[in-house]
């Protein structure tokens, strides 16, 4: 077995939290029930983790199944990588058949005939995704195992959501080779990030609980505002205004869970607005500003600001529309016009 | 009875009963809760500051997040002749003792201590705060 094979297949056991490494190893199948039987789990992970790259060296393993047992890791840990979402369009309207074959060769294909030292890995999982990995070398040297980036498609669908390596350089060979694949004609990448693999799913194939415009002829009266036993001798004085608060919480976040997201971000190019007298800036060039709004549950955290008490309701809908329009990064410049107002740029 | 802020909606006034105490709360944490109680304070009938206000200071355990300096609200105190409490909410026996101060208070303002007045337990404390 190659030294660089048993490396990287010790420094991925290593990674693996020592109560998930008999699950993980039972799950890549490499290794034999029997043999997997013969490994001691209680000891520290440093031996666990040679005496399987010794089973590995008995089965004679090769990168390609190192590779599976990476991927089976990050499919596990999907929320330590940072995924971006991308879009496929296609001319025709016709939904084609899909088949799994001819989209790997086709995939292979074309990622090898622009670059030969790459590893191409390839896991179907059950809810249609398809999950690809590709370690990216260049002409003179092998790939580096260390740096691969992740691509998940799901078949039926136009969006693949891709986990890049640092190596940005190959990102536009990755999308060539997917909308190749697939049958598309055009590739876009969407300005929606997150840690949370399902829940950019969640967003792009709108399973999150969406608010619908419901008319409520009069106002919901008597709704528990908290679910904890209220003490009838307090008297909340402002019930009416609490209850308003819900509502519009409600109508712009729904019921349901949010979806993770960690960051949203605003990039402004809108001109500094200031009293006539302070004339801040001379030259009349739009400030620029970023903002970025940062939280381990974003959107849970921006229900939760009007009911605390930290910020008015309606929330700005700057903030609200993130999962409907399947964005957190935006940009907004002025709109060209009479009234100097700015508006969210596509 | 709980507001976030003064006056309170006209709506419920006949559902109200006779206020013997008012407790000011400012979180030390939020700089807007201190500017809310001071536009609020300007809501309060005159009578009320013979010792039938107080002002509540919450989240002092942690003084890492103090926004709020501790001589604004001093002087906030003395300005409207009222006396102003410390506490932390999150401590269990903490939160356990100021009620039971505030319940004290209430207690005298209300009138149910025989030969005591807000007034002049307010008057003790202010004493007492200056020693």
């Amino acid at each position: 077995m190659d030294e660089t094979v048993a490396e990287y297949i010790r420094r991925t056991v290593l990674k693996i939290p020592r109560d998930e490494i008999k699950m993980m190893l039972q799950k890549w199948g490499f290794l034999s029930e029997a043999q997997l039987q013969t490994l001691n789990f209680h000891q520290i992970k440093d031996n666990i983790s040679l005496e399987v790259v010794q089973l590995c060296e008995e089965n004679s393993a090769d990168i390609k199944q190192a590779a599976v047992l990476d991927i089976i890791y990050n499919h596990l840990y999907q929320n330590k990588r940072m995924w971006s979402v991308y879009q496929m369009r296609k001319t025709g309207e016709e939904l084609e058949y899909f088949d799994i074959t001819d989209f790997k060769k086709k995939f292979k294909r074309r990622l090898r005939s622009a670059l030969k030292n790459v590893t191409i890995t390839f896991r179907e999982y059950e809810d249609n995704a398809i999950w690809i990995r590709v370690a990216w070398g260049t002409p003179y040297r092998p790939p580096n195992q260390y740096k691969p980036s992740y691509v998940v498609y799901h078949s039926q669908t136009p969006y693949a959501f891709i986990s890049a390596s640092v190596l940005k350089s190959n990102l536009p060979l990755l999308c060539q080779a997917l909308i190749v694949a697939s049958n598309y004609h055009d590739i876009r990448e969407m300005e929606l990030r997150s840690h949370s693999l399902n829940s950019l799913k969640d967003i792009v194939f709108k399973r999150y609980s969406q608010n619908f415009q419901t008319y409520c002829p009069k106002p919901l009266q008597g709704r528990a505002v908290e679910a904890e036993s209220v003490d009838l001798r307090i008297i909340n004085e402002n019930r009416s205004e609490k209850e308003r608060i819900q509502r519009l919480n409600q109508e712009a976040f729904g019921d349901g869970p949010q979806p993770i997201l960690q960051f949203a971000q605003y990039k402004l190019e809108t001109m500094f607005k200031s009293s006539p007298e302070m004339d801040v800036l001379d030259k009349k060039e739009p400030f620029r500003c970023l903002v970025k709004f940062s939280s381990p549950h974003l959107l849970e955290s921006l229900k939760s600001l009007a009911p605390a008490g930290m910020a008015d309701a309606p929330l700005s809908p700057l903030l609200t529309c993130i999962p409907q329009k399947a964005r957190n990064y935006f940009r907004i410049r002025e709109k060209r016009g009479l009234a100097p107002e700015s508006f969210v740029s596509p | 009875h709980i507001a976030t802020s003064l006056p309170l909606p006209s709506e419920r006034d006949r559902l109200r009963p006779r206020i013997d105490l008012i407790v000011f709360m400012i979180d030390i944490k939020s700089k807007c809760s201190l500017k809310n109680v001071e536009a609020s304070l300007a809501y309060v009938d005159g009578s009320f500051f013979l010792g039938k206000v107080c002002f509540l200071v919450t989240g002092v355990g942690r003084v890492n997040c103090c926004s709020i300096e501790i001589n604004a609200i001093s002087k906030l105190g003395e300005a409207y002749c009222s006396p102003v409490l410390f506490c932390e909410l999150e401590l269990e026996g903490v939160r356990l003792a100021t009620a039971q101060r505030l319940l004290r208070m209430l207690q005298i303002c209300a009138g149910l201590v025989p030969g005591f007045s807000a007034l002049s337990f307010s008057l003790l404390m202010r004493h007492s705060a200056d020693d």
